[in-house]
């Protein structure tokens, strides 16, 4: 269906006189194919790239480049005294794609909300179970909670009716899950029979239109001239599906493509020693930690998880492990996030005193296990060798280590146990750029026996942070989560080991890239010079 | 002829059966749950894990799990991806095509290449030739595809620029494919070039792919020949004066193809398992690349139904090459 419907649409588009052989053809070499084209289906960054950056619109955006939130589809908010309600005033004049199956016959509106968000909130609505509708990320953004009723005002003013204050909701509102997909798009593919359409020939009100996709290979989209904002620079954006990295490196080399991601870390120097290619890097918004079980004796005690802490040498790591495409973590929040706290200091490497501190705590032979993931993410490339490196070094203190693994999924679901023998590397990388979604989801205490390993439940520290979920502005926020995290730091519930870079690799005549902190590749404001 | 055909249509249904139930049954043993997968390092509640395993049937026993999968495929559904939520038989169809057109070229390659090697070889026994031709079919045979591919890229498209480094043709190209294979939808385009890409395009990849079916064939072809060019027949042909070329291309190849095309058969199996590979490092959109990600994933539905799909596949190979056996050697053809 899907392969007639991709002919049907190239067709169209050829028969329009679109062609890439235009000057004016960015390539992005990316790494893997999308898993579909409706971001409120799925949560791998792969997916968002091709789908809600070029394609959809949220009612509130990250800037490019930050993690500030700016207006979007929605102009304007305002958050009730009590924070329980939300309204959004919506912007005006805004079109919807057209395709071969659908032409838009009324502009962007409240309905399109309401149908957004009901279709992932409620059971009973039409589009639930459409395309096998799991709606991960808004079920764990606690979205089906938090979001009592989502009401239509008038046609350009929705109130979201909260079940509880929320300071990070605005923000929510910015992922990717929360792209506005048309609700007279989805009414017309129902009744046609074919309600996947939404997922496989998408229709947003985006910078780019999509023009045609073939699996594993090739991403069409051309830009979209009635596009609300600014327009996009070029007139087509292609994403040639390069899985390997060494590939890819090929490939901007040889000028098959513009923009790529993720090069292997052994390249990035001779990549930047190349004439032909510009090198860009960020700090990731991420964090890999080796996160103790702190229901466990000893490492119940705060005093023996500094110790430990101590005894690594995160220098090392960064050298072995991250080629140097990383930096030490001292917080369990990455540098580039609003109210990182500088004046936390790191734990020292010192054996010697990590070992006195031991004694002096009475432990001693101690065996411990470290957990390696079997993958590689951002936030840790290589989790046997970090492992490794941790092995030594523990033992220069006469911590004798066994280092285990499992099968991703079997070592995510084990790592979850309240009983779990042993300490977990283990990373997260942010979605929405506020402190509530590191310091809650890794270390509150509803996070026990789920996305917090550590099984740490500290009240002094659990305090702070439900206060500062619940204050109205940054402002006032910053200091509570500043104070979270001397606190953390002090009871040392992991060791954190670092944020990685992110690297872009581009070619000279690309011009106006800027690497996302949140992660994503955004090309509405790149252009290319002649 | 037709009865022998039939009868090996029969010993498919079995196969079948035994494909859908090891298919259904080793991605089940692998360790690791798609649910748990899919979640990430985010981690979900009891309650949605509850919700998403009744959504997936997982939540029913195993025996109906199985039976309604078998029914499933009895009626031509090999249900929907766990992962882009679209049906199996969408996505094999999709992008087969691919695949089947470098295994093609590849194999092309591979027999133009190794059948000759393997009869210059046989004729020369002992000599030069042979030891050189044989040597590098060993190297050939030895070399990790992986490693022989990226020098390919870095030498031919990264330093000389004569070949493309990856995918199936210039992006300045575009086109319906109707086909799925490019070389015939670039034809069928009448776009200028666009033949010439796909060409371009596919040569690194056949060759890395066809270079273990090549030293297979020059090997196997040489030995064959050997056996061959010691019978009796051939003596006599040599005493009657027939010339070496006709002795060696028409007496002896033709009857040492048996076992070489037998080998050709088994090399589909080589070449779509060599493909996974290939695939992932020419960025080419084929079935292997496809199925070692659902592997990972656990995407339950794709790795049966693709599974299945491939079975029957070299099934159909295997009987093809069954039946060539009839058109070389009429002695078979008579039985």
């Amino acid at each position: 269906m899907l392969f007639k419907h991709t002919i049907s649409l190239g067709l169209l588009m050829g028969a329009l006189g679109a062609s890439v052989a235009s000057a004016q053809s960015l390539v992005y070499c990316s790494e893997g194919s999308p898993e579909g084209f409706d971001p409120a289906l799925y949560t791998a960054g792969t997916t968002f790239d091709a789908s809600s950056h070029p394609l959809y619109n949220r009612l509130t955006e990250f800037r490019v480049g930050t993690t500030e939130v700016i207006p979007a589809l929605a102009e304007s908010w305002e958050v009730s005294e009590d924070g329980m309600t939300v309204t959004f005033n919506l912007r005006q004049g805004v079109q919807f794609h057209s395709n071969d199956m659908f032409t838009p016959s009324r502009d962007f509106n409240a309905e399109d909300v309401i149908f957004t968000f009901n279709r992932q909130k409620n059971d009973d609505h039409p589009y639930n179970g459409v395309s096998g509708g799991t709606w991960e990320y808004f079920d764990g953004m606690s979205m089906p909670d938090l979001v009592a009723s989502v009401d239509k005002v008038d046609d350009y003013t929705v109130v979201f009716n909260l079940s509880r204050p929320e300071a990070p909701f605005i923000a929510n509102m910015a992922m990717d899950f929360a792209s506005i997909v048309s609700a007279e798009y989805g009414d017309a593919m129902m009744a046609a029979g074919t309600p996947e359409m939404l997922n496989q020939a998408p229709i947003g009100t985006g910078p780019f239109a999509f023009q045609a996709y073939q699996k594993d290979a090739v991403i069409r989209y051309l830009r979209n001239d009635n596009y609300w904002g600014d327009a996009a620079r070029v007139e087509s954006l292609i994403f040639a599906i390069t899985p390997d990295a060494s590939v890819r490196y090929q490939k901007v080399q040889a000028g098959e493509c513009h923009v790529t991601a993720y090069p292997n870390p052994a390249d990035i120097q001779a990549m930047k020693d190349a004439e032909d290619i510009v090198v860009m890097e960020q700090e990731g918004l991420n964090v890999g930690y080796l996160a103790y079980n702190t229901t466990m004796p000893p490492y119940d005690n705060a005093n023996v998880r500094r110790a430990l802490n101590m005894a690594i040498d995160k220098q090392a790591i960064i050298d072995v492990v991250f080629q140097g495409s990383g930096q030490i973590a001292k917080n369990p929040i990455p540098p580039t996030m609003w109210s990182y706290n500088d004046a936390v200091a790191d734990d020292d490497y010192n054996p010697e005193m990590a070992m006195e501190m031991l004694a002096a705590e009475g432990v001693e032979d101690l065996n411990m296990k470290i957990w390696a993931m079997p993958v590689q993410r951002p936030y840790n490339p290589n989790a046997r060798r970090m492992a490794e490196l941790m092995q030594e070094d523990f033992a220069k203190i006469g911590v004798t280590v066994e280092i285990v693994s499992y099968e991703w999924g079997e070592y995510l679901s084990r790592s979850r146990e309240l009983d779990r023998d042993g300490a977990i590397l283990l990373g997260w990388t942010g979605d929405n750029g506020d402190p509530d979604n590191f310091m809650a989801v890794l270390l509150g205490c509803d996070g026990r026996e789920n996305s917090n390993r550590a099984q740490w439940c500290h009240q002094p520290f659990e305090d702070l942070i439900q206060q500062a979920k619940v204050l109205p502005t940054q402002e006032e926020r910053q200091p509570l989560y500043e104070q979270a995290q001397v606190i953390f730091k002090e009871q040392a519930p992991w060791a954190t080991i670092a944020h990685s870079v992110v690297y872009m690799t581009m070619r000279p005549e690309v011009d106006g890239y800027v690497v996302h902190p949140l992660g994503g590749h955004i090309f509405n404001q790149v252009g290319l010079s002649e | 002829m037709l009865n022998y055909v039939l009868t090996r249509l029969l010993t498919f249904v079995p196969t079948f059966i035994g494909v859908t139930l090891i298919s259904f049954g080793f991605i089940r043993v692998l360790p690791g749950d798609p649910i748990v997968v899919m979640a990430g390092e985010r981690g979900l509640t009891d309650e949605r894990y509850a919700e998403l395993a009744t959504q997936f049937g997982f939540d029913r026993p195993l025996y109906e799990q199985f039976w309604e999968y078998l029914t499933g495929v009895l009626q031509g559904d090999l249900g929907n991806s766990f992962v882009t939520k679209k049906p199996v038989w969408d996505e094999f169809f999709a992008l087969f095509p691919a695949t089947l057109e470098l295994s093609l070229c590849a194999m092309i390659f591979a027999v133009v290449i190794g059948l000759p090697a393997g009869v210059i070889a046989a004729v020369n026994r002992g000599k030069f030739y042979d030891r050189a031709l044989m040597s590098t079919a060993l190297i050939g045979y030895s070399m990790p595809i992986f490693w022989w591919a990226l020098l390919l890229i870095i030498v031919f498209s990264g330093n000389l620029q004569w070949t493309p480094v990856s995918g199936r043709i210039d992006l300045i190209y575009y086109f319906p494919d109707p086909t799925g294979f490019m070389l015939i939808d670039s034809i069928a385009s009448g776009q200028k070039g666009a033949f010439g890409s796909a060409v371009r395009h596919l040569i690194l990849p056949a060759i890395v792919l066809g270079t273990i079916p090549l030293a297979v064939i020059a090997r196997q072809t040489r030995s064959a020949m050997l056996e061959v060019l010691g019978e009796d027949y051939i003596r006599t042909a040599r005493a009657k004066g027939l010339a070496p070329g006709r002795i060696n291309g028409v007496h002896a190849l033709r009857n040492a193809l048996i076992p070489v095309i037998t080998v050709i058969g088994l090399s589909v199996g080589t070449l779509l398992a060599g493909a996974i590979l290939t695939e992932t490092i020419f960025s080419w959109p084929g079935i292997g690349k496809w199925m070692v990600d659902s592997i990972f994933r656990r995407d339950y539905p794709v790795v049966q139904g693709g599974l299945l799909l491939i079975a029957v596949a070299v099934m159909i190979v295997n009987l093809t090459v069954d039946m060539l056996y009839g058109v070389i050697n009429p002695k078979i053809r008579k039985r």
